[in-house]
């Protein structure tokens, strides 16, 4: 058995080899492939802060992943016609920088999430599940039917958006891009899980009633914890779209939402690797199962369930035994 | 000058009416036993003061304040500390997480609280869950410090502790009485053990106060009506 901080190493350094030494054998497609695990796994990392440290089940993470991609797609698709996004009252024009790109799907992401989250927190258990899930559907036929960013076909960005000094055109340049931020986002969430504001979190999903006695404001901390797990989701939304670089209303659909939180499930609920490792496994089973078998989620499902009923602690908590911490 | 005072509280608990007419006064640094037989109120009375209780009727007062309506987490950023019954510590914290996301600004801090209980200090690595049930207790008491009460309400602290583990935990209450002037509200039946702390005693009887006095005077007649004793 493997200490879970190893094993949390062993899988950041396979992310890495396995683009690099697809590099040297000249197979980009397995970058790309890795790129977008990168990406699955930094939505889900968000997911994780409320589903594994708050014990929030978001049905409706899809909807911050969304708005992170149609930042990029709205901000792209003006940079790339030459006309503003607005003009009255003052002048917003599209662009095509990254950096730029990053922080409006966050801030765009967070302000959702602040609404949904006030709103949906007055609620638990299934109520809270059924009020994200209709937001993120609510967003979704909003999208469908809205012309001007190509409705129910989505958007198409011909070039990707540029990062100041790197070709992002270049597989393994995106890659990197992608992976420095998700390994930031871990050292941040593994930061913010062990500070006063984590372990209240925590305090709070073990026992409500107890956090407020102690003089901790379980609305307003969840409240917190919600925002930046959908800004975490929404920044991913964007990195996504431009992995793509297309973007569409299925970003918002609920089987996104489901997806992300299938990817937490497999790697392991509150572990701080469990996303990575959820979304590797997902991504290597769609790619290989998908290939043998169009319904491949039928096998997708039963692993799920396996994992469900005897592997509770995900592939990290299965690999590592170690007890389950925070959760 | 009286620190919490309950004036003629009724409260309803679930669908049951629980509480008809209770008052209770805690003075600055003084030591109040509530008292009475099991189901006569007095865990109903504690989720009044500590507002888990929604809606009483009647006066309740901290500190000059009226908090009959203020929700749970600022009753306790007031200054009401709870020790609940059944200890509930934070299981899968380990014992200094336990006590770190509880703090609050003030006198107490982790140093002070394993100054009280070192045991804390030497386990401060373990889960709470894996903790012995008076490890658990003396957890529950150094988080309950943590956020710096001025007044600590100790649910039935030494409930089915060993002997020898209950009288570590009376000690202890007795240490930060004798220390730190807190005013403490404790929860008990061994009358023995209120005697080395306790300054008053009021008594419930199905929902209210039927007696107040100083520990000294609780009679043979008196024990014999209220705490079949």
């Amino acid at each position: 058995m493997l200490r879970e901080s190893t094993l949390n190493i062993v899988i950041a350094s396979l992310l890495l080899l396995v683009p690099v030494a697809a590099l040297f054998l000249d197979e980009p497609f397995f970058i790309t492939l890795a790129t977008k695990v990168a990406i699955l796994a930094l939505a889900a990392v968000g997911l994780n802060l409320a589903l594994g440290q708050g014990g929030l089940v978001s049905f409706g993470h899809a909807t911050f992943f969304g708005v992170g991609g149609y930042s990029m797609g709205i901000l792209a698709s003006h940079a790339q016609s030459f006309t503003p996004l607005m003009e009255v009252p003052f002048l917003i024009e599209g662009t095509n920088s990254m950096p730029v790109i990053w922080l409006v799907a966050m801030i765009a992401s967070a302000l959702v999430a602040l609404v949904v989250g006030a709103l949906s927190l007055r609620t638990s258990g299934v109520y809270f599940i059924m009020v994200t899930l209709a937001f993120g559907q609510m967003f979704y036929y909003f999208t469908i039917s809205w012309p001007a960013y190509g409705g129910e076909d989505g958007l198409s960005i011909y070039v990707r958006n540029q990062f100041p000094g790197l070709n992002t055109l270049d597989p393994i340049q995106f890659f990197g891009i992608c992976y420095v931020i998700l390994m930031l986002a871990l050292l941040f969430v593994s930061r913010l899980n062990n500070s006063p504001f984590g372990l209240a979190l925590a305090g709070a999903r073990q026992n409500t009633e107890r956090a407020q006695t102690v003089g901790i404001n379980t609305y307003r901390l969840r409240l917190v914890a919600f925002v930046i797990s959908g800004a975490i989701t929404g920044l991913a939304g964007a990195l996504f779209a431009d992995l793509n670089r297309f973007v569409s209303p299925t970003m918002f659909s609920w089987h996104t939402s489901g997806e992300i939180m299938i990817f937490i499930i497999l790697g392991g609920v509150a572990r701080l690797y469990g996303p990575v490792a959820g979304a590797a496994l997902f991504i290597v089973l769609e790619h290989y199962l998908g290939g043998l078998s169009e319904y491949w989620h039928i096998y997708l499902g039963a692993i799920l369930l396996f994992v469900v009923l005897f592997a509770h602690g995900g592939l990290i908590g299965t690999l590592s035994k170690k007890e389950r911490r925070h959760a | 000058m009286s620190l919490l005072e309950l004036e003629a509280v009724t409260a309803i608990y679930g669908a049951t009416p629980a509480l008809f007419g209770v008052d209770l006064t805690i003075g600055e640094g003084e030591v109040i036993a509530l008292m009475g037989r099991n189901g006569m109120g007095k865990s109903t009375t504690i989720k009044v003061i500590c507002r888990l209780l929604k809606n009483p009727e009647g006066r309740v007062t901290f500190a000059g304040e009226d908090i009959a309506n203020l929700p749970a987490h600022r009753a306790a950023r007031r200054g009401i500390g709870l020790v609940p019954e059944g200890r509930r510590c934070f299981p899968n914290l380990t014992v200094g997480e336990n006590l770190i996301a509880s703090a609050r600004p003030g006198e107490w801090d982790l140093g002070k609280v394993h100054g009280l209980f070192p045991r804390l200090k030497e386990r401060s690595d373990q889960m709470a869950a894996s903790l012995s049930g008076g490890e658990q207790q003396m957890l529950s008491i150094g988080r309950a410090l943590m956020t710096n009460p001025r007044l600590l309400i100790l649910d039935e602290a030494t409930e089915g502790l060993a002997p020898v583990v209950r009288q570590e935990i009376w000690t202890a209450i007795a240490t930060l009485k004798r220390q730190t002037g807190l005013s403490i509200l404790v929860v008990d039946k061994s009358i023995a053990e209120l005697r080395q702390i306790a300054d008053g005693v009021v008594i419930l009887e199905r929902g209210s106060s039927v007696w107040q006095g100083g520990i000294a005077d609780l009679s043979a007649d008196v024990k014999d009506r209220y705490l079949g004793v």
